[in-house]
């Protein structure tokens, strides 16, 4: 693959990776520890939303990303021909 | 048929499955020893990955841990979850493009050197043996509870199943045996948290049912709130300490958790680049099974427990609670001679004397210990006497699987970063093949003994383990993927800045008698390795901007291993 090439794959990945740890960070340490009091005040079924996230949403936000995160880049590789098939 | 018969016969039967999976998956090559022959199904490696991680404490303690911290029990839940983001997003893909074996096999490379190479190793090993040894004595504890056999014979039967499929089968009989051990455990695991569901709350989901009702129409939830607040104890859906302790422990978890050792040489074991990324997803799926059952397990057991003793008259409490005393993980001691149980927190001022002395309460008189809330949930549930088998050989399989993937680093550490690497490069495969099962059964052997004789130091596993992987092969594996500047200077300092100023914070409070008044910013030694990582991030990227860029070729390494593209198999050089 061409230097040019490289670097736009590079950057893609780059940006990828800043969105999906974005969000990563925002639901574990934002919902789950920083505005939990806040988030509190709001009521999900029997749950207190920021509890919910600390116990249970933020283990599923992060099993999510992965899969998105698998599905973004073999996207990705194909696009620029560098996947192993 | 009585609990112990049904333990023995559910217990005898997974271990004939695991000696079974053993001799099927026998290992013939360095490379299937050491990476399975890089050819695992990325489910499979997913549900190993899931068993390697899940230890005796994931199974056996973390659910008590929650019961007791309540809100703050989300430390555990989140920190040893949240790593495989950072894992699947930002190590494994790369690491297996890399294509080698260890992982001071990468920090040796990429930093051109053979002292990095070797304080990856003296790190790996001591991560590994603090992590080990705890599991050894799990297995001790469990054989000694629940089949009558004494602690030493527990440990020494465990010691000799993982003997017999590590040695025979490597990382290949490893693999596949945690396959077997993660659907035990997860069974186990789900089996009575699914039955208490059902009888508290009314629905078989026990995730949903953490926010279910009771029978009498108030919420589970609410409910624990309310009787947390009658006791003096805090509420147990809302924050109280500091949010920077909490903040910095999970962070500390998840790096420490991307660090590990045996958890990063998983993704060594798949066929291909797609298959590491793929298979994280899949062992965090399998883990967050268990992990998002555990905070349910939690609440339903510390509601049970409160409104089985609350106030009781001792004479009337059920015969489990008469078991349990004799194990001595329940205690309960009449203060104040009226025959009731009083359970409350003492630790409470204000409660103490609003409510206790009034009632002429004279302390707190139920003393429990963590673990039984996983252990003894089916008896306080009253289920049939096949779950509490189990449960046991759940948190067998848990405890032996974590052993086995951690022995094995060991014994690659030694076999191939040691002596291959160092030692006697000139060693033919075959000489190596016999020396990597040399020193795993060693390290076997010496796992067992000291599991018997727990030095000091293995009981501060999170501390430790943790912290000292998130200060050291975190930050240099990061950055010698990211950074293709990062040179062997810069790498080197950070990870000594990272290593000393974590190791001698966690000896200091630890052992050294410092107080948690003195905490720096307020944070415990578990999340004090937050801080060494951002100490050796920054000390690396300062000292490799003042020196001289990385030779040619590893800058092309790096190139190299951020494409997919031909990444071939795991090779052996």
């Amino acid at each position: 693959m061409s230097e040019k090439n490289l670097n736009e794959y590079w950057k893609r990945n780059l940006r990828y990776l800043a969105i999906l740890l974005g969000i990563w960070f925002f639901v574990s340490y934002g919902c789950s520890i920083l505005f939990v009091d806040a988030l509190n005040n709001i009521k999900i079924g029997g749950f207190k939303l920021g509890f919910w996230f600390a116990q249970q949403g933020s283990i599923y936000v992060f099993v999510i990303l992965i899969f998105i995160y698998v599905y973004l880049m073999n996207k990705l590789d194909k696009e620029f021909g560098v996947d192993e098939d | 048929m009585d609990t112990q018969i049904w333990t023995y016969i559910i217990v005898g039967a997974t271990f004939a499955l695991y000696v079974a999976v053993a001799i099927w998956a026998r290992a013939g090559s360095t490379k299937e020893f050491y990476v399975a022959g890089g050819g695992v199904h990325p489910i499979a490696n997913g549900m190993a990955t899931a068993a390697d991680w899940m230890s005796a404490a994931s199974f056996i303690s973390m659910a008590g841990l929650i019961s007791f911290m309540g809100y703050q029990g989300a430390q555990y839940l989140m920190g040893w979850t949240g790593g495989y983001v950072l894992l699947a997003l930002l190590l494994a893909p790369y690491l297996r493009k890399f294509g080698k074996f260890t992982v001071p096999d990468f920090i040796g490379e990429r930093y051109y050197s053979q002292t990095a190479r070797i304080v990856a190793v003296i790190c790996a090993l001591f991560v590994s043996f603090t992590y080990v040894v705890g599991q050894m004595k799990g297995v001790g504890v469990a054989f000694s509870k629940f089949l009558n056999v004494p602690f030493e014979w527990g440990v020494i039967i465990g010691v000799g199943i993982v003997f017999f499929y590590a040695v025979l089968g490597g990382m290949k009989g490893i693999t596949y045996t945690q396959v077997a051990q993660f659907c035990v455990l997860i069974f186990a695991y789900l089996v009575p948290a699914i039955f208490i569901s059902i009888i508290m709350v009314g629905t078989p989901i026990p995730q949903l049912g953490l926010g279910g009702n009771l029978e009498d129409g108030t919420s589970l939830l609410l409910k624990l709130d309310e009787l947390s607040r009658e006791l003096g104890f805090k509420e147990y859906t809302t924050s109280h300490n500091g949010k920077v302790d909490l903040f910095f422990v999970t962070a500390a978890l998840m790096l420490g958790t991307a660090g590990l050792p045996h958890v990063i040489v998983r993704f060594f074991t798949v066929p291909k680049v797609r298959d590491a990324r793929k298979s994280a997803g899949w062992a965090l799926l399998f883990i967050a099974l268990l992990y998002t059952t555990a905070p349910a397990v939690a609440a339903f057991a510390r509601t049970n427990l409160i409104n089985t003793v609350k106030n009781k008259e001792y004479a009337a409490v059920p015969s489990w609670f008469k078991s349990w005393e004799q194990t001595g993980l329940l205690k309960f001691e009449d203060k104040n001679g009226d025959g009731k149980i009083q359970y409350y927190n003492d630790k409470n001022a204000e409660y103490v004397m609003s409510v206790a002395r009034p009632n002429g309460w004279n302390g707190n008189e139920l003393t429990v210990d963590k673990d039984i809330i996983v252990l003894a949930n089916p008896e306080i549930a009253d289920l049939p006497a096949w779950v509490i088998a189990l449960v046991v050989a759940g948190g067998l399989a848990a405890a032996l699987s974590t052993a086995a993937g951690l022995l094995l680093v060991i014994s690659t550490s030694v076999s191939h970063d040691l002596l291959k690497k160092w030692l006697m490069p000139d060693i033919s495969p075959k000489k190596e093949l016999g020396a990597a099962r040399i020193s795993i059964a060693f390290a076997v052997i010496i796992a067992g003994y000291f599991g018997i004789n727990p030095p000091g130091f293995v009981a501060q596993v999170v501390a430790w383990a943790f912290g000292l992987a998130a200060a050291s092969f975190f930050p240099a594996i990061i950055l010698g993927i990211f950074s293709k500047r990062m040179n062997m200077q810069g790498a080197i300092s950070g990870m000594v800045v990272g290593l000393v100023f974590t190791g001698a914070y966690i000896i200091y409070f630890k052992y050294g008698g410092g107080q948690p008044e003195d905490y720096l910013f307020g944070i415990s030694p578990e999340g004090i390795g937050t801080v060494g990582m951002l100490l050796n991030t920054t000390v690396a990227l300062v000292i490799s901007r003042l020196t001289p860029a990385p030779p040619e070729e590893v800058q092309d390494l790096v190139e190299n291993i951020r494409i997919p593209k031909d990444a071939g198999d795991a090779v052996a050089h």
